[in-house]
């Protein structure tokens, strides 16, 4: 059973000075995040387990010898924590500085993804970007992945192995692993192949939560040459019945890609394959962009909406005419809002005074 | 669903029937992993070996369209075992002691030659569910689209009554919608028995409030349903609205679909590409598409979310509700001078008793799970709780009653239609979506090895596959997803048709037609020269 946190009592500990309460079984993390104290990192999600692996987010406990990582560390009643002395904050700039010599580049396009930018923002945030400790690397990229969705740019991995917990964790797929250590660290699925022959779903989540474009989203790639500025539209997914939050990411008039929503209420930041990759449709040549009515050939002509109107209402006025009101039958999408819906039924039942409406739920 | 998506973490034993869910709601499915690593226990019905199978703690691999027997032999375990929950059926229910003495005549060795399920399986599966705190049940369509599909939700409804696995958290009766506004389609009265917000339309109560709303009289009478009037198609029916479905590929038996749209003197389709559908038309409307629109549409969960245009769209193409607005009003219909999506919004919560506490601002963050009865209420997540809307919870007598059609000598495989992660319904727009075809490019029968070997058929080889309706090609697919003398195959690809099959009957209640089962049979054939899927 889970613990409801409003059953626990709450408890006080020092934070930079100035007593704050917490719930027992919370971490320094939580503790400092929620009283808007900007600790960095790099290998948090707040979806998934702590990890504590990029150690950026140590902060000073008294009594401990050693700063602690706050995401891993449980806060305990009498605390005292300090979370930015000059001590620790020389420890990230350091730390930084290490984690960006091992990348191939550090400024990524944003298109890669929904956390991609972690990385050179704290880098500017600590002014890290010194080039102090070039040398040695760690990650191949797998040019050879020819999957169209999940570019697999390991040069830029720092072996935060959010891709791999959140795979585990959030998805239950188990796809990605990882592959010795320290230097020779290598993100990789089962074998060393392809996504495609691993357990991946293509879901995209190891994607939105690398954060440093090292997994990145090529489909969104492919307008990363489009000018202006990125915009987020809040909708839902088109697909299934759980109506997963979504922002739709356009330049201009032009949809560029898809992010998770991560305070979406059905989803909370997770998406599936057609959600994530399958949204360009809408920009199909195929597209319908003009009415289209039945010509004396017997094919079907482009004309302007004066004519497709008069034409529809034209032939239903007709029926009705010579079969009754009853002879006309109205079909509502499962696909459309509900405004349509709505509409097609009040159609029916307004228009005509019958009940001959149903939608595409019996098949 | 009568729980929300967030309860799928808080079951102690989950029952899923009928639903492949982390192919077609993976997002719903990581949930259950969830819950499932924090030690919930999962029973997962499916003639498949579908990828909730693999996850499963017990697999009960049943015969396609014999659920209701499976679900009557769980009852009479139950029952026997003592796990009824007493004070639940005295409380809440009617007709509980005569349903308990009904399953006495079912017990699992009964169920367990109509299933092919051994019969301690059942009853392993009966006592889990039986004895959980929080027990919880999925299904999709391989529940409904029976012709007992009404059979089979009523007698997952025995058991959640029985035990009282209803109107709590973490429990619940829980079907997956298929579509993105399938729930609002019939939440907003685009179905013929009720007017928006499930008011019967044979009441005369809601007869009179939508006289007066609407400014005349409608139809005492329920309409007809869809099944219904592709049937009358020609005759009683000759026109026909169509909004965003592509009807020819997506229902039963395609041949008597293409047929029926065909023989009307009038068909006017809207939509956002020429579907198969569309093709047949007098006059298609272009519609605007996901992106291009604001509007609202309602989840599996009755969760009532806004959706926001993004993009313009193409050309001409226009929003659903101005096309239906601008044709009712050439018609003279009275009523349809809305200027946005908002103000179809809020005249449907102002007649909806469902979403009556709503409007156009409050669903800004999508909080809000219907009903919500009046402004200021916080929705309801959890429906049921302490009381049923219709007073009391009502026990079905249910019986097993076989498919409407059987396998024998002629057909002597059962055939079953489902969907694939990749790809979506008819492809309109998953064919439409660079990258898929990657994945998944064209449709093939999933055959057990062993079937692939006594067939005569090969792994990547082509088949003939007939029914009483018709006839496809389709490529063979080796796998033990699919049992001994079962197939599987999607009915997403136009070039294989395979509704051309299905439609053997319907559900006497709802009409839905049995997708899920069609006796087969399936022969070797030649590679087609140029793909042709009909033979």
């Amino acid at each position: 059973m889970i613990a409801n946190p409003t059953d626990a009592k709450s408890e006080s500990l020092t934070l930079d000075g100035k007593e704050v309460s917490f719930t027992p079984g919370e971490t320094i993390y939580e503790v400092a995040t929620r009283h808007r104290k900007r600790i960095p990192t790099l290998c948090y999600d707040e979806r998934l387990e702590p990890f504590g692996g990029c150690r950026l987010c140590a902060v000073e406990v008294e009594g401990s010898r050693l700063p602690v990582a706050s995401c891993t560390t449980k806060a305990t009643p009498g605390m005292q924590i300090r979370t930015s002395t000059a001590s620790v904050e020389k420890h990230r700039r350091t730390l930084l500085e290490m984690v960006a010599s091992e990348n191939r580049e550090i400024d990524v396009d944003p298109l890669r993804g929904y956390a991609s930018q972690e990385l050179s923002t704290l880098l500017d945030r600590y002014d890290a970007r010194t080039g102090r400790f070039a040398g040695a690397q760690s990650g191949s990229s797998r040019p050879d992945d020819d999957n169209p969705f999940i570019l697999r740019d390991y040069d830029l991995c720092i072996s935060c192995y959010r891709c791999v917990r959140v795979c585990a964790e959030q998805e239950g797929d188990h796809a990605i692993s990882v592959m010795s250590r320290g230097f020779h660290t290598q993100i990789t699925t089962e074998f060393e192949g392809l996504l495609k022959h691993s357990a991946c779903t293509f879901c995209g989540q190891c994607v939105q939560t690398c954060p440093t474009g090292a997994l990145a989203d090529r489909k969104a790639m492919r307008f990363a040459h489009l000018s202006g500025e990125t915009k987020q539209t809040r909708t839902i997914c088109p697909y299934c019945g759980v109506g997963c939050s979504v922002d739709i990411l356009t330049k201009d008039s032009t949809m560029v890609g898809v992010l998770p929503a991560m305070d979406g209420p059905a989803n909370l930041g997770a998406l599936c394959v057609k959600g994530q990759f399958a949204w360009d449709f809408v920009q199909h040549p195929d597209r319908l962009a003009t009415p289209l009515v039945r010509g004396a050939d017997g094919e079907l002509q482009p004309t302007d909406w004066d004519t497709a109107l008069d034409r529809a209402a034209e032939g239903f006025r007709k029926v009705v005419d010579e079969h009754g009101r009853h002879s006309v039958y109205a079909v509502a999408s499962g696909r459309a809002p509900n405004e349509a819906g709505y509409l097609m039924q009040k159609f029916v039942r307004a228009g005509l005074g019958t009940n001959n409406v149903d939608n595409c739920s019996r098949a | 669903m009568s729980n929300p998506l967030a309860d799928m973490e808080k079951p102690d034993v989950i029952f899923c029937i009928g639903t492949n869910m982390t192919e077609c709601h993976p997002v719903a499915a990581t949930r259950l992993k969830r819950a499932i690593a924090r030690g919930a226990k999962m029973i997962v019905a499916d003639p498949r070996h579908i990828g909730l199978a693999d996850l499963a703690d017990l697999y009960l691999p049943i015969r396609v369209g014999s659920d209701a027997a499976l679900l009557l032999a769980m009852a009479h375990v139950i029952d026997r075992e003592g796990l009824v929950n007493e004070q639940f059926i005295g409380d809440r229910t009617v007709e509980g002691e005569k349903f308990l003495e009904h399953v006495k005549q079912f017990p699992p060795e009964w169920a367990a030659e109509i299933t092919g399920v051994p019969a301690e399986d059942i009853e392993r599966a009966a006592l889990w569910y039986g004895k959980a705190d929080r027990g919880a049940i999925y299904y999709t369509l391989g529940i409904t689209e029976h012709i007992c599909g009404v059979d089979n939700v009523q007698s997952l409804c025995n058991l959640a009554l029985m035990t009282g696995n209803i109107g709590r958290e973490g429990t619940g009766i829980n079907p997956m919608r298929g579509q993105n506004n399938i729930q609002g389609a019939g939440d907003t009265g685009a179905i013929p028995n009720n007017y928006p917000g499930f008011q019967p339309v044979t009441d005369p109560k809601n007869q009179e409030k939508f006289r007066r709303a609407y400014g005349r009289t409608v139809d005492l009478e329920k309409g007809i349903t869809k099944v219904t009037a592709l049937e009358m198609a020609g005759d009683q029916i000759r026109a026909m609205l169509i909004d965003g479905e592509n009807t020819v590929v997506s229902d039963p038996d395609r041949h008597h679909c293409e047929h029926a749209l065909k023989s009307l003197d009038h068909l006017v389709v809207i939509d956002i590409f020429l579907t198969e559908t569309a093709e047949l038309a007098d006059v298609v409307l272009p519609a605007a598409a996901w992106g291009e629109t604001d509007g609202s549409q309602t989840n599996t969960e009755r969760r009532v979310q806004r959706l926001r245009a993004a993009v313009p769209p193409p050309g001409d193409a226009k929003p659903d509700w101005w096309i239906i607005s601008q044709l009712a009003r050439r018609l003279g219909f009275q009523g349809f001078e809305f200027t946005d999506a908002k103000g179809v919004f809020n005249e449907l919560c102002s007649l909806s008793v469902t979403y009556a506490g709503l409007d156009w601002d409050r669903i800004e963050h999508g909080e809000y799970q219907w009903p919500v009865p009046e402004p200021g209420h916080p929705g309801t997540p959890i429906l049921h709780q302490g009381t049923f809307v219709n007073g009391r919870g009502i026990f079905h007598l249910i019986s097993y009653r076989d498919p409407a059609e059987t396998i024998d000598d002629e057909y002597p495989v059962w055939l079953t239609t489902g969907r694939r992660l990749q790809s979506y319904h008819t492809r309109t727009q998953t064919g439409r979506s660079a990258g898929i075809d990657y994945f998944l490019s064209e449709e093939s029968l999933e055959i057990h090895p062993d079937d692939v070997a006594a067939w005569g058929l090969r792994d990547g080889g082509w088949a003939r596959m007939h029914s009483r309706r018709g006839c496809v090609l389709i490529k063979v697919k080796e796998t033990r997803r699919s049992p001994r003398g079962t197939v599987f195959a999607s009915f997403s690809f136009n070039d294989v048709p395979v509704n051309i099959l299905t439609g053997g009957g319907y559900d006497p209640v709802t009409q839905t037609a049995e997708l899920k089962v069609c006796p087969v049979r399936v022969e070797p054939a030649e590679a087609p020269s140029a793909r042709q899927g009909v033979a």
